[in-house]
C-alpha cells in the first residue's frame, strides 16, 4: 500500500501537494522534468483543498466555488506525469538538496536538482488561558473535520478570533447544520482606522464582494460580540465555560466546544532546518523566508511557494507555484519554458491575487493580549511551560529562545515550537525590549518531524558510514 | 461534540477503541472519528498528565497521539481507519514495546 519513490533522483522534487504544490508539481511536469510530489496527508489538497478528492460534502455550494478550484489543480497534475506520494512525511533537507522521506513506517532517501518547498501554512498560536483544554481546537481544525468527514459541531459551540477563515468556516458550519452559538470577535477597533489607507485594493478584490456577503449570512443566524477584549477557556479536565470581555463588560458562558483561530503563519520548519534564511515580518507578525522574485531562497536551488513564502492566500499560492516551477524548467530545460505562460503574465496574475492582502494584514493584526501571554496561561503546549516560567528564565538570564530550552525545553516537545515558537520570540523580546528580530527563533534541524530510532537504525548504512562511528 | 452530516454516504468502517466496536467511515482519519465516537477519547499528556483532546488536525500539534495497532506515538489525525484497526487510548508516554 505504501509506496517508495520510483527513482533515487529528480529533476524537480516538490513537498507539499496544497495549491503551491498541485500547481508547481503539473508545471513542472508538464514541462517534461521529472518531478516528484511529496505530501504528508492522505490525500492531495493541502489544508484549503482538503479532501477535494474525497469529501463526503457532494453539495458544492456548502463548501463553495473557492473551494472546488482544487478539483481543476488535482486534474492537472494527474493529467501529468508527476509521481505522487501521500502520506510521505519529509523529514530531511540539506543544502545538497538530498531529501529523507519516512513512508508507512520506513525511510527513502531522494535527490532533487531543484526543491519546491510548498509546506503552506498553519494557524497563529492563540495561547489563552485554559486553550489546552480538551473541547479547545482550532477553527482550522473543524474545518478540516467538516471537509473530509462532513463533521459538523453539535454541542454547545463558540468560536473565537478573527480573520476571513473565522467566517468562512461559521458559514460552512451553518450551511451543513451545524450549530453555533456565538461568535467572539477579536478584532481591535484601532484596526478598522489603520486598514482604512489600504481599503481602495480590498474594495476592488474579489474577497470584498465574497467576505460581505458572507459575514451577512452569518450574522443572520448567530450572536455576534464584536469587540472583545480579553478571553478565556474553564473547566475540569474538559471544557465547560468561555468567559470574555466586550466593551469593558465581562460574561461567561457555557461551551462544549471552542473554536480559535487569528490568522495563519508561514509553516518554516523545513525550510529553516535546511538553512533557508528567514527575517521577521512586521506586518503579519511571523517569520518569512528571504525570497527572489521567483521564489528562491538564500540556499541555492531550494524555493518557496504558498503560504510558506509569506501568507497570500490560496489564489496567491497556485501563481506562486507556477512561478517557481517555472523558475526551474527555465534553469533545467530552458527550450521547454517556451511552452508555459510567460514570467510577466505570472507576475500580473500574482500581483491580481495579492491584491488586498495589505488590508487584510492590517485589519486581522492579531491584539497583544492573544499574542503574548502572561501568568500561568501555557506557552508550550508539549512540555507544559507558561508563560510566568518563560519570564523567570528571562529573569535569571536567558537571552533567546535557544538558550531558553536549555532552562524550560521550550520547543522540544513533539511538535518542535510549531505551537510556541512565535509565542516564545514575542514573549522574550517584549520581556528583553528587543526586536524579534533580534531575539531570533529557535535553530530547527532534521529530523523535522520525529521518527522512530528503528527507522533511523534500518535506514542502510554504507561501509564508510560504519567505520566513521564504529572503533577498532 | 461534533455529529456527522445526513449527507456522507461513505461506506462504514468498524474500528475498535480499547476493545469497543466503534463505527467510522472509509476516509475518516482516526482522530476524526475518535470525536465523533462518543467514547471518552481524552489522552493525558506525558509531562503532567493532563487530559488532552486534537487540537489543530493538521498534524502540527501532536495532541492526538494514540497507539494504533500496537504502535505508540502516532498522529491520529494524520492516519486513515481501516477495517479491524486497533486504537488505544494513550495515557502518559509511549510505552517501551509499543
Amino acid at each position: 500500500m505504501t509506496v517508495a519513490p520510483k527513482r533515487e533522483d529528480y529533476d524537480v522534487v516538490v513537498i507539499g501537494a496544497g495549491p503551491a504544490g498541485l500547481a508547481a508539481a503539473a508545471t513542472s511536469a508538464e514541462a517534461g522534468l521529472s518531478t516528484l510530489l511529496l505530501d504528508e496527508n492522505i490525500g492531495p489538497g493541502g489544508q484549503v483543498f482538503r479532501a477535494i478528492a474525497s469529501t463526503p460534502v457532494t453539495d458544492r455550494n456548502q463548501l463553495g466555488a473557492d473551494y472546488w478550484v482544487g478539483a481543476d489543480l488535482v486534474q492537472s497534475l494527474r493529467a501529468s506525469n508527476a509521481e505522487v506520494i501521500h502520506r510521505a512525511t519529509v523529514w530531511s533537507l540539506d543544502r545538497n538538496l538530498d531529501i529523507a522521506v519516512s513512508i508507512g513506517g520506513a525511510s527513502a532517501f531522494v535527490e532533487a536538482k531543484r526543491v519546491i518547498l510548498a509546506t503552506g501554512a498553519l494557524e497563529r498560536p492563540f495561547p489563552i488561558p485554559g486553550w489546552t483544554l480538551p473541547g479547545v481546537m482550532t477553527a482550522g481544525a473543524a474545518q478540516t473535520m467538516l471537509k473530509s468527514s462532513a463533521l459538523v459541531p453539535d454541542g454547545r459551540t463558540v468560536i473565537a478570533g478573527q480573520g476571513p477563515l473565522l467566517w468562512l468556516l461559521a458559514a460552512q458550519i451553518l450551511r451543513l447544520g451545524g450549530r453555533i452559538d456565538r461568535i467572539l470577535d477579536t478584532t481591535e477597533r484601532g484596526n478598522y482606522f489603520a486598514a482604512l489607507p489600504h481599503a481602495f485594493a480590498f474594495l476592488t478584490s474579489p474577497y470584498f464582494a465574497k467576505g460581505l456577503s458572507m459575514m451577512r449570512e452569518v450574522k443572520a443566524k448567530v450572536q455576534v460580540v464584536s469587540g472583545v477584549t480579553e478571553l478565556s477557556a474553564a473547566g475540569d479536565g474538559q471544557l465547560a465555560s468561555v468567559s470574555y470581555v466586550a466593551g469593558g463588560k465581562r460574561e461567561t458562558i457555557p461551551a462544549d466546544l471552542l473554536l480559535l483561530h487569528q490568522g495563519v503563519v508561514p509553516n518554516v520548519n523545513l525550510a529553516m532546518a535546511a538553512g533557508v534564511e528567514h527575517r521577521w515580518d512586521d506586518l503579519q507578525l511571523c517569520w518569512s523566508p528571504v525570497l527572489d522574485a521567483s521564489g528562491n531562497s538564500s540556499v541555492a536551488g531550494i524555493a518557496i511557494a504558498g503560504d510558506g513564502a509569506g501568507i497570500g492566500g490560496a489564489n496567491a499560492a497556485v501563481v506562486r507555484g507556477r512561478i517557481a516551477a517555472r523558475a526551474a524548467v527555465e534553469t533545467l530545460a530552458p527550450a521547454a519554458a517556451a511552452k508555459l505562460p510567460a514570467m510577466a503574465t505570472l507576475r500580473a496574475d500574482l500581483a491580481k491575487a495579492e491584491r488586498g492582502r495589505v488590508f487584510l494584514d492590517t485589519l486581522f493584526r492579531p491584539a497583544p493580549q492573544f499574542r503574548i501571554p502572561s501568568g500561568d496561561t501555557i506557552v508550550c503546549r508539549c512540555e507544559e511551560v507558561t508563560a510566568k516560567d518563560v519570564l523567570d528564565s528571562v529573569a535569571i538570564g536567558a537571552t533567546g529562545p535557544n538558550q531558553l530550552k536549555a532552562y524550560r525545553r521550550t520547543g522540544m516537545g513533539p511538535c518542535q515550537g510549531r505551537l510556541c515558537g512565535l509565542t516564545v520570540t514575542e514573549l522574550m523580546a517584549q520581556a528583553r525590549a528587543k526586536t524579534p528580530q533580534e531575539i531570533g527563533y529557535y535553530r530547527l534541524r532534521a529530523p523535522v518531524k520525529p521518527i522512530t530510532l528503528a527507522e533511523l537504525a534500518a535506514v542502510p548504512k554504507s561501509e564508510a558510514d560504519i567505520k566513521a562511528v564504529v572503533r577498532g | 461534540m461534533f455529529r456527522r452530516s445526513e449527507q456522507d454516504k461513505r461506506p462504514h468502517v468498524q474500528i475498535f477503541v480499547d476493545g469497543v466496536a466503534v463505527a467510522a467511515r472509509e476516509g475518516d482519519t482516526v482522530s476524526a472519528a475518535l470525536l465523533v465516537s462518543g467514547q471518552d477519547a481524552r489522552r493525558s499528556t506525558a509531562v503532567s498528565g493532563a487530559p488532552r483532546l486534537p487540537y489543530c488536525m493538521m498534524g502540527v500539534c501532536f495532541d492526538c497521539l494514540v497507539t494504533i495497532d500496537g504502535v505508540g506515538n502516532r498522529q491520529g489525525c494524520l492516519v486513515p481507519v481501516a477495517e479491524g484497526m486497533q486504537i488505544e487510548i494513550q495515557k502518559g508516554k509511549r510505552e517501551i514495546g509499543k
